[in-house]
């Protein structure tokens, strides 16, 4: 009886171990549709109009209670300056949520400027590498951060494909994370813009609706042919960003990678860590299976003798 | 004296008058100095000298789009508006919002659909798209302080002139 009951444990225990296994899998894939909360925000960055006045730097500034700069807003020798030997311009840090950059498109014409801060991604690298989850995207549209959960393990860093999350280096002993929230404490989550698009002179940040933004990209690129490149960055890339650019200069000469995916970034680890829940699960009850079966000849053994009196095992042994 | 019906008629009737005046005198001549301070601020005023500004556009259509003028330049407007009658609002800010980003404003323009005033610039890109464009073009002032120098508030949020970070700070990075 003992053995029938074994048997049929482990059936039950492996059928139910891939069941829960399959759903694990179907929520997986699920999850990977995920395009952004429908009534998410965004802002539609247009580089033909910015003019590289660095008042969003001084509003995102003023706004986050950031640390005093090394030079004052105004000053525009910043966009001289470079990086581990010329081949970078200046990027966010624990000082600075946002930077403009100015460019030299190949082939003359006007410099063209470009803001950097976080893009507000649907399916953020950051959120989905963090594992005490310190990110969150609110339904607003922004990813926000969360500090007192934060072990300072820097994986956003590193996940981010736009180099965007920045480390407090001068507060090492309290880990905090440094990146643009899209003003969410402060405006966002009551309807306000974020601060550097109400100072933005040229609206070359335009707030809105992310699925209205994508439509009025288009609509400006249809109005002014000519004027832009054929391309609304952060629509698909990375499985779409709440930030948004058009251009008149290819991508790839104002400083954007245009090598990145369109998928998000964790649909790259998605099927192999879809396989972590079957290996916990099903690998114990397996290996529970081949013991037992590895065993199976002395537990048998007692009960093929009728009577199953305590000496039948060393009478065997007496007649051999 | 209480004040009685009367009196508010009058009000109203003297004040409907001297709009009129007014909005007369802005379609024929146009103004000749505009003092553009309702975004005054981290920035003065800006003392606009708008007859010298109509010398130099020649059509009042070069800025006003279709509001006045002959309505031709500006190929998008015409597109709509060749053959519109001249508006009563005339002003910058007769149609282009202070905060063109409030929750009202977007839920206007995502049920608007007149596909151009959907993307209508608020009030501040207005004044800076249009005379920034021209000045760059026509090589007039472009500095910010050129037209609207700084406020003290100003200097404060720039961390320049008085309030200009000290040459001993040093930058991380």
């Amino acid at each position: 009886m003992s053995g029938i009951s074994r048997r049929r444990f482990l059936a039950g225990s492996i059928a139910g171990c891939a069941a829960t296994t399959l759903c694990g899998a179907k929520q997986a894939l699920a999850a990977g549709s995920f395009t952004g909360y429908p009534e998410g925000m965004g802002v539609l960055v247009d580089l033909t109009r910015c003019i590289g006045c660095r008042s969003c730097e001084a509003a995102c500034n003023k706004e986050q209670g950031l640390p005093a700069p090394a030079k004052p807003f105004d000053d525009l020798s910043v966009f001289d300056e470079t990086f581990h030997g010329g081949t970078q311009k200046r990027r966010t840090d624990e000082t600075a949520y946002t930077v403009v950059n100015r460019y030299q498109p190949e082939g003359g014409g006007k410099p063209v400027y470009r803001k950097i801060q976080c893009n507000h991604c649907a399916e953020p690298a950051c959120l989905t590498s963090c594992f005490v989850n310190a990110y969150t995207k609110t339904q607003e549209g922004a990813v926000v951060y969360n500090d007192k959960v934060c072990v300072g393990c820097r994986t956003c860093m590193v996940a981010c494909p736009f180099n965007i999350p920045a480390f407090k280096y001068s507060s090492a002993f309290h880990a905090k994370i440094m990146k643009c929230i899209f003003c969410h404490e402060t405006r966002l989550k009551n309807g306000r813009p974020p601060a550097c698009v109400e100072i933005c002179p040229q609206q070359a940040l335009t707030f809105g609706k992310r699925r209205e933004l994508i439509k009025m990209a288009y609509q400006r690129m249809q109005n002014e042919p000519g004027r832009y490149v054929d391309h609304l960055y952060g629509e698909k890339e990375l499985g779409g960003t709440g930030w948004m650019y058009l251009s008149n200069v290819p991508f790839d000469q104002v400083g954007f990678d245009v090598t990145v995916q369109n998928e998000p970034i964790l649909n790259n680890v998605k099927d192999f860590l879809g396989t972590v829940p079957m290996v916990l699960a099903i690998w114990p009850a397996l290996f529970t299976g081949f013991h037992l079966l590895a065993t199976k000849k002395d537990g048998h053994g007692h009960e093929d003798h009728p009577g199953g009196h305590s000496a039948s095992g060393h009478g065997e042994e007496d007649k051999s | 004296m209480k004040p009685t019906l009367i009196h508010c008629l009058l009000g109203i009737v003297l004040c409907g008058l001297l709009s009129a005046v007014s909005s007369i005198a802005a379609t024929e001549q146009g103004p000749g100095k505009v003092t553009i301070n309702r975004l005054a601020d981290l920035f003065e005023a800006v003392n606009f000298d708008h007859a010298a500004h109509v010398e130099i556009a020649g059509n009042c259509s070069t800025c006003h789009h279709h509001a006045t003028g002959d309505g031709s330049s500006g190929g998008r407007c015409a597109r709509c508006h060749a053959q519109s009658p001249k508006s009563a609002k005339i002003a910058c800010s007769d149609c282009h919002e202070v905060n063109p980003f409030t929750a009202a404003q977007l839920e206007r323009k995502a049920d608007d659909r007149y596909q151009f005033h959907v993307d209508k610039p608020g009030l501040k890109a207005a004044y800076h798209m249009s005379c920034l464009g021209c000045h760059q073009e026509a090589g007039g002032p472009t500095g910010c302080d050129e037209c609207h120098p700084r406020t003290e508030k100003g200097d404060d949020f720039y961390h320049s002139g008085a309030f200009a970070p000290k040459a001993s700070a040093t930058h991380a990075h």
